[in-house]
């Protein structure tokens, strides 16, 4: 178990009907390092992302977390994740504390322990303050980070967001990209962040490029930049996503 | 970027080594959904107000104005007489549990538009337990309400044995859990919530009004057979039947079982409909 990824996708392939949303795709996220999943809206990252968390599950391929196969070991891959999802998902009724407090249960934390895992959490985001406040009367930003916060609650190994700064101003996504540069700088936490935007890569161990549903390239961003000859990551995205090659699955929805 | 681990950090230490839940944690996560959706109604004053309107309307201006047209004659579990009004409570009792399964229904699609819905869904203990336990939760506040109704049934002069309170408790408990599954199968096919207003007109009135919540089945007998039979093949015309009974401290077997096989049924239909490999949820994307 020791040496597995912390995260594996192999031959991956989803559709929705007659729409291939994942075409094949395959591509590891070792531990302790930031992989950057890099699409344009539509390239099939949030299906990627709801078959890693076993929203539902893949038509065809294997998704392990840490060695455990998320359609068969569920339970035990999951337990091993923190998500962001793209979409809101703080209870906005609720306080801080209490989006936590339920999350912690749904993870079977309870009592003193969810207690001290939140501080430290919120801690950590500096959120430390905001416990007692309704999740409403927060900013777009601040909500963002409370949801880290709460990925991170009960303690995973590995976090996967996505699309977590969308939405936000400029200041807001600095302060995320400083948490996470901080998480995984200290920690030494495996992160897998799926974004649109270019500028984010530059917190990439690695990156991964998605485009219609197939991986057109894998490796550290100075590789990709060299591989097409490109001077810099726009370039060389641009370059990869104007090939024939690229535009051979069918669009996601 | 760094990406060296600080030697003993604190944030993930989720063993790898570990497998499974203990008995405690599944405790913790029902008592978390429930309390979550306790807070939730809580929340929604409006909910609890409208939830005991509705019967109440039916019981002091329905009932009142029909009581000298519909006569109810001696049918078990009554040994006399009874007024209309005592007639309909447990069939008005049945009705606010029918309106909570769907408005469960109703927050589930919201739930599932909003985004909520994926971290109940991404909780590593299993979906069904989480189902299950959603479906107790809501099982729970409709019996608080129905339970809120009979306080002010009875200052109305409605008046069960006392030891019915009692014993309608697991009948409430078994409707419930009937009409929460059915809430959740049906929130499970709907797509959004604009298209709830069909549950309105396809499911809950016509379960309400063919059934035996409104008048006793002998009399639809003789004005209509055929509203008969459907009343007879109507689920929520034994969960009435099994409250009442009960609310006079006897067990109707025929609906117990009834009721017993309907949950089943509609559970199991919900946790495949749920289930990320089965279900209809993977097959529509991303919502």
């Amino acid at each position: 178990m020791a040496c597995e990824p912390a995260l594996s996708i192999e031959h991956v392939t989803h559709a929705y009907g007659e729409r291939i949303a994942l075409d094949n795709v395959s591509f590891t996220v070792a531990r302790g390092t930031c992989t950057a999943l890099l699409g344009l809206n539509g390239a099939g990252k949030t299906t990627l992302f709801s078959l890693v968390t076993r929203l539902f599950a893949a038509g065809r391929g294997r998704i392990s977390v840490l060695g455990f196969d998320i359609n068969r070991d569920p339970g035990e891959a999951l337990r091993r994740l923190g998500v962001v999802f793209q979409a809101r998902t703080l209870d906005l009724d609720l306080s801080v504390a209490q989006n936590l407090r339920y999350h912690a249960a749904l993870h079977g934390l309870g009592g003193y322990e969810a207690k001290a895992r939140a501080a430290e959490v919120l801690s950590r985001m500096d959120l430390a303050g905001r416990a007692g406040e309704k999740a409403r009367n927060l900013s777009g930003g601040q909500m963002r980070r409370v949801e880290i916060a709460r990925a991170l609650l009960h303690a995973p190994p590995i976090l996967v967001l996505d699309e977590p700064t969308v939405g936000l101003d400029i200041n807001a996504r600095a302060a995320i990209l400083r948490h996470l540069r901080e998480l995984v700088a200290q920690t030494g936490l495996t992160v897998l962040w799926a974004t649109h935007l270019l500028d984010e890569v530059e917190l990439a161990d690695e990156i991964v490029v998605l485009h219609k549903g197939r991986i057109l390239a894998t490796g550290s961003a100075q590789g990709v930049i060299a591989a097409q000859e490109a001077k810099d990551i726009a370039e060389a995205f641009t370059a990869l996503i104007a090939e024939p090659s690229a535009t051979s699955a069918e669009s996601p929805p | 970027m760094t990406t060296a681990p600080a030697a003993g950090s604190e944030l993930h230490r989720t063993d790898e080594a570990r497998r499974g839940f203990s008995l405690r944690q599944y405790l913790i996560c029902l008592s978390g959904v429930v309390w979550r959706e306790g807070l939730r109604f809580l929340h929604q004053r409006e909910r609890f107000v409208s939830a005991l309107v509705r019967p109440l309307v039916w019981l002091l201006i329905f009932a009142a104005g029909f009581r000298s047209v519909l006569g109810v004659s001696i049918i078990p579990p009554y040994d006399t007489y009874v007024l209309y009004e005592e007639y309909i409570t447990p069939g008005l009792m049945a009705m606010i549990q029918l309106f909570n399964g769907m408005q469960s229904s109703l927050s589930m699609v919201y739930d599932r538009e909003m985004g909520n819905m994926r971290i109940l869904l991404v909780s590593p203990l299993p979906r069904w337990f989480i189902l299950v336990s959603k479906l107790m939760a809501g099982t729970a506040v409709s019996v608080i309400q129905v339970y809120a109704y009979l306080l002010i049934a009875w200052l109305w002069g409605i008046e069960p044995p006392k030891l019915g309170y009692l014993t309608v408790l697991p009948a409430l408990v078994l409707s419930g859990m009937m009409l929460g599954a059915l809430g959740m199968l049906l929130s499970s096919m709907i797509k959004q919530l604009e298209n709830f207003a069909g549950v309105m007109n396809f499911v809950i009135f016509p379960m309400f009004f063919a059934s035996s919540a409104l008048y006793p089945l002998w009399r639809v007998q003789e004005t209509s057979p055929i509203l008969y039979v459907v009343c007879q093949l109507n689920p929520f015309t034994y969960a009435v039947e099994l409250v009442r009974f009960a609310l006079y401290c006897q067990v109707d077997w025929k609906s117990l079982g009834v009721v017993l096989g309907c949950t089943a049924v509609f559970l199991a239909g919900a946790l495949i409909a749920y289930d990320p490999s089965k279900g209809l949820i993977g097959r529509r994307g991303p919502a």
